[in-house]
C-alpha cells in the first residue's frame, strides 16, 4: 500500500518534470545548448545508478564503466548507422551487447576482491577500448560519425525505466541478497546465498543500463572515438556514486546533477575548470564525508518530517 | 534410527603447504544430539567447523551428510542441505534491518524470481509477503520483535548473538554448528544462552555441534563431547569421561614434570 503510494508520487514527478521541460524545448525558451544539458544530465544518471547497483548494492568495486558504455555507444551506432535500424532497436541491441560484455568481464573477475577487482575491471575496460581503436570498421582512432536521434524524450524514459528497474531489483529479496554480499560476503554464503550469482547479476544488470546510456550518449554527439571512452570517463561515473554517498541511490541522482551542472557551467572557463570541479569535490568530501546522501534516502527525510508511526523500514 | 548418523566425518582432513591444521577428524552425530568441541586455542576446532560447512575443500578424507558426500561442495549448497552455522566473531549484515536479516536466511527457501521483482508481478509480492511473515515469525520466536526495524549493528551484542543464532534457524537446517556463542558473554547471558540453546532444539527438532570455552556450558548442556588437540581428536566421550581424561587434563594444563626430563 505504502510501496505502491510512492511509486505513484515517483510517476507523477517524473511525468511533471518531462513535462515542464519538454514544454520548454518545444516553445523555444531553452535552446539546443540548455536542452543538451538536460539530455546530458539524464544520461549520466543512468551511469551514475548503474554503477550505484554494482558497487552501493552488491558492494563490488568496479572502476571499468566506461567500457560498457563504450559498448553501448558503439554497438548502437553500430546498428543505426551501418544497419539503417531504428533508433529504439540500438538503444536494447547497445544494452543487451554491454550486458553480455558485463557477463564475460564479470565471470572471471568477480572472484577478486577489493583493490584486485578494481584493477581487473579498469583493466578489461581498457581492453575494451583499445579494441575499438584498432576496429576500422567504426572508424578507428578517428572516429564514426552518428547522426544526431537522442531527444529528452528518449534519455527521460530510459532513465526512468532504469530507475524502476534498480529500485524494483534492491528493493526485493534480490536485493536483499546483494546487500549481503556487500555486507558480509562469508556469512551471506553460510546464509545459502549464490554469492557469485548475485554478484554476476548485479554486474550484467549495471552493464545493461551503461549500454543504454552509451547508446544515448553516442547519439547525442556527432561523432564517438575511443579517447572518450578512457579511464577518466569510468572515474568521472565512479565519482557520482562515490560523492552521493555509497548504497544511496537518490545521492548518485543528485551527485550526478549538480556535477553535470557544474562542470557544463565551467565549460566558460577552460583554465580554472578543473581546480574549481576538483575544489568542489573536496569541500563535499571534507563536509560530508560519507557523501552527499550517506546511506539514506531522499524518501527517509520525508520520513523524519512526519511524526514517527512505527513499522515503516529503515533504507526503503 | 540409530544405526544411521546425521553426520559423518570419516578421517577428513586438511592441509595449508606443510602445515597439517586438522588430521584424521572423525566425529559422528546422530539425530538430535547434542555434541561439544572443545580443545585449546590453535587446536582446529574453526577450521573443523569451515571443512564442514565448505569454506574449506578437505585434502583428505570424507564427510557424509544424510548419507551424502558433502565435501567440496561451495558453502551456500551445504547450507541448502541442511547445516547451517554462526561464528565466533559476530558476521551479521550491519546495515541491513534485524528483519532483513533474517529474511536473507530465507532466500533461498523462496521461489519468485527476479524478473517477477522487477516487473512486480503478483509472484513476487506473494513471496516477498510469505518471507516478512515467516522472518517476523522467527523474532517473534527469539523475542526480538521489537527490534525489528533496527539496523543489526545497533543491537547490543548479547541480542547479536542470538539474532545470529535466529538467523542460522531461519535457513532450516537440521545440523545447527554453534562457534563459541558464548563469547564475550556474562554469566547471566551465558545461562540464557543455555537455555535457549535447549529451547531450539527441542522446538526445530535439531542436531547441534557446539564450539565453546566456557566449561560450565560445555559440561552442562552438551551429551557427548570431542576434544582436538594439535588438529587431531585426542578424546571423545561423556562430559564426565572427559573431565577426568589424562590426555585432556595434559592438554589443557600441560604435563606433570617427570624426574628425567630434569
Amino acid at each position: 500500500m505504502k510501496k505502491s503510494k510512492q511509486f505513484w508520487l515517483f510517476i507523477i514527478a517524473a511525468v511533471l518534470v518531462y513535462a515542464v521541460v519538454q514544454f520548454f524545448i518545444a516553445n523555444g525558451t531553452m535552446n539546443q545548448f540548455y536542452s543538451n544539458t538536460f539530455i546530458f544530465i539524464a544520461i549520466n544518471i543512468i551511469l551514475a545508478v548503474s554503477l550505484h547497483l554494482v558497487i552501493g548494492i552488491t558492494g563490488q568495486f568496479s572502476i571499468g564503466h566506461a567500457g560498457f558504455l563504450a559498448v553501448g555507444a558503439y554497438i548502437s551506432a553500430i546498428v543505426t548507422m551501418k544497419l539503417d535500424l531504428p533508433f529504439i532497436v540500438a538503444i536494447i541491441v547497445g544494452g543487451m551487447v554491454a550486458a553480455l560484455a558485463g557477463l564475460i568481464v564479470g565471470i572471471p573477475s568477480l572472484r577478486l576482491k577489493g583493490d584486485y577487482l578494481a584493477i581487473a575491471t579498469l583493466g578489461f575496460a581498457e581492453i575494451i577500448r583499445i579494441v575499438f581503436l584498432n576496429i576500422d570498421y567504426v572508424g578507428g582512432a578517428a572516429g564514426m560519425q552518428v547522426s544526431h536521434l537522442t531527444t529528452w524524450t528518449y534519455a527521460f524514459v530510459c532513465l526512468v525505466i532504469t530507475i524502476i528497474v534498480i529500485v524494483n531489483f534492491t528493493n526485493s529479496r534480490h536485493g536483499i541478497a546483494a546487500i549481503s554480499v556487500r555486507e558480509n560476503e562469508i556469512a551471506s554464503d553460510a546464509m545459502g546465498i549464490n554469492t557469485t550469482y548475485y554478484k554476476v547479476a548485479a554486474f550484467a544488470i549495471g552493464s545493461f543500463f551503461a549500454g543504454v546510456a552509451g547508446a544515448l550518449y553516442s547519439h547525442n554527439f556527432y561523432i564517438i572515438q575511443p579517447s572518450q571512452f578512457g579511464f577518466l570517463k569510468s572515474f568521472d561515473i565512479l565519482i557520482f556514486v562515490v560523492l552521493g554517498g555509497l548504497g544511496s541511490l537518490s545521492g548518485a541522482v543528485l551527485s550526478a546533477i549538480l556535477l553535470t551542472v557544474v562542470s557544463t557551467y565551467l565549460q566558460g572557463y577552460p583554465e580554472t575548470r578543473m581546480i574549481i570541479y576538483s575544489l568542489v569535490l573536496i569541500l563535499v568530501m571534507l563536509y560530508r564525508p560519507k557523501g552527499l546522501m550517506g546511506t539514506m534516502e531522499i524518501t527517509d527525510y520525508f520520513k523524519l518530517w512526519r511524526t514517527p508511526k512505527g513499522g515503516d523500514q529503515h533504507g526503503k | 534410527m540409530e544405526n544411521k548418523p546425521l553426520l559423518e566425518v570419516k578421517n577428513a582432513g586438511i592441509q595449508f603447504g606443510g602445515l597439517k591444521a586438522v588430521q584424521n577428524l572423525n566425529i559422528k552425530l546422530n539425530q538430535g544430539e547434542l555434541v561439544g568441541l572443545i580443545g585449546p586455542n590453535g587446536a582446529g576446532k574453526t577450521t573443523s567447523f569451515n571443512l564442514l560447512t565448505g569454506v574449506y575443500v578437505p585434502t583428505e578424507g570424507d564427510i557424509l551428510f544424510n548419507g551424502e558426500r558433502i565435501n567440496g561442495l561451495q558453502p551456500f549448497k551445504v547450507t541448502r542441505k541442511g547445516i547451517s552455522r554462526t561464528f565466533q566473531n559476530i558476521r551479521l549484515f550491519n546495515e541491513l534491518t534485524v528483519l532483513d536479516n533474517v529474511k536473507v536466511a530465507y532466500h533461498s527457501l523462496a521461489t519468485h524470481t527476479m524478473l517477477s521483482s522487477i516487473l512486480r508481478l503478483p509472484s513476487h509480492f506473494k513471496g516477498e509477503r510469505e518471507m516478512e511473515e515467516k522472518a517476523l515469525e522467527f523474532l517473534r520466536i527469539f523475542k526480538l520483535e521489537k527490534y525489528k526495524d533496527e539496523l543489526a549493528k545497533n543491537l547490543p551484542y548479547g541480542q547479536q548473538r542470538r539474532l545470529e543464532i535466529a538467523r542460522a534457524l531461519a535457513a532450516g537446517p537440521q545440523l545447527l554448528l554453534l562457534d563459541e556463542p558464548a563469547a564475550g558473554m556474562n554469566p547471566q547471558e551465558t545461562h540464557d544462552l543455555m537455555n535457549l540453546i535447549g529451547f531450539v532444539r527441542e522446538k526445530f527438532d535439531l542436531t547441534i555441534l557446539l564450539i565453546e570455552h566456557d566449561m560450565n556450558l560445555v559440561m552442562g548442556v552438551c551429551e557427548r563431547i570431542y576434544v582436538l588437540d594439535h588438529g587431531q581428536l585426542l578424546a571423545e566421550g561423556s562430559p564426565e569421561e572427559i573431565r577426568n581424561h589424562p590426555k585432556v587434563i595434559e592438554a589443557y594444563l600441560g604435563e606433570e614434570v617427570h624426574d628425567d626430563n630434569a
